[in-house]
């Protein structure tokens, strides 16, 4: 496999959760992990940034870097599962 | 695309040489993304925090960053792939038309176009068959 991006990638910002609209309390159990479910069919995908494994390197993904394409998010339990 | 696990991008590369090639030429084509700790995983509503794991959601987002369709199963059952792709040419025909498909709607079949003179009348331009 060919040799990827440069492995030091900064750390990602995880969920991207605007607290305009939301309970005062959202943008804080944000941080703490315990984030409120923002996801629903019909409304805007909750954006975040992640680090991803991507053609052999390292490097950070944003959700809304994906405005005007067509977007599969798929979660998985982890790797190495069987299913 | 974009798969995402708690999994970090160093296993992500492990997984993918060790095993992933295996099964795909060239290996896995799409990124594999890291959520730590399931905090992207609970804003989308499919981190299980007993077991620490996000399960399998599905999100279609449409290119205006609209969520259009969600599945989510426990660990156990694999996805339908078809049923997937199905679903993304449904949705981008009705981006595309303002038609909508009905039940069971294959590329090439039937849609319909809401209108009063459609209304009670469904029956006349869809059978139960057509669901299959």
């Amino acid at each position: 496999m060919a040799e990827g991006k440069d492995s030091c990638v900064k750390p990602a910002r995880g969920p991207i959760v605007e607290s305009a609209g939301q309970p005062e309390s959202a943008g804080a159990s944000v941080e703490r992990g315990h984030a409120p479910v923002l996801a629903k069919v019909g409304r805007p995908a909750p954006d975040f940034e992640a680090t991803a494994y991507y053609q052999g390197g390292y490097e950070n993904i944003r959700l809304s870097d994906y405005r005007g394409q067509w977007v599969v998010l798929c979660f998985y339990p982890g790797d190495f599962t069987f299913v | 695309m974009l798969a995402m696990s708690v999994d970090s991008r160093f296993s992500h590369k492990i997984w993918q040489e060790t095993e992933l090639s295996q099964m795909v030429p060239g290996g896995f084509p799409y990124p594999m993304l890291n959520d730590p700790g399931g905090r992207i995983g609970a804003v989308y509503g499919v981190y299980d925090e007993e077991s620490g794991v996000d399960v399998r959601g599905r999100f279609i987002i449409d290119p205006d960053g609209i969520i259009q369709a969600v599945e989510i199963l426990t660990p156990s059952v694999g996805r339908n792939v078809t049923e997937f792709i199905r679903q993304v040419q449904a949705f981008q025909h009705v981006r595309a038309t303002g038609e909508v498909t009905p039940s069971g709607w294959q590329p090439g079949r039937p849609t319909l176009t809401p209108s009063p003179a459609l209304t009670g009348k469904v029956w006349t331009a869809w059978k139960t068959d057509m669901a299959l």
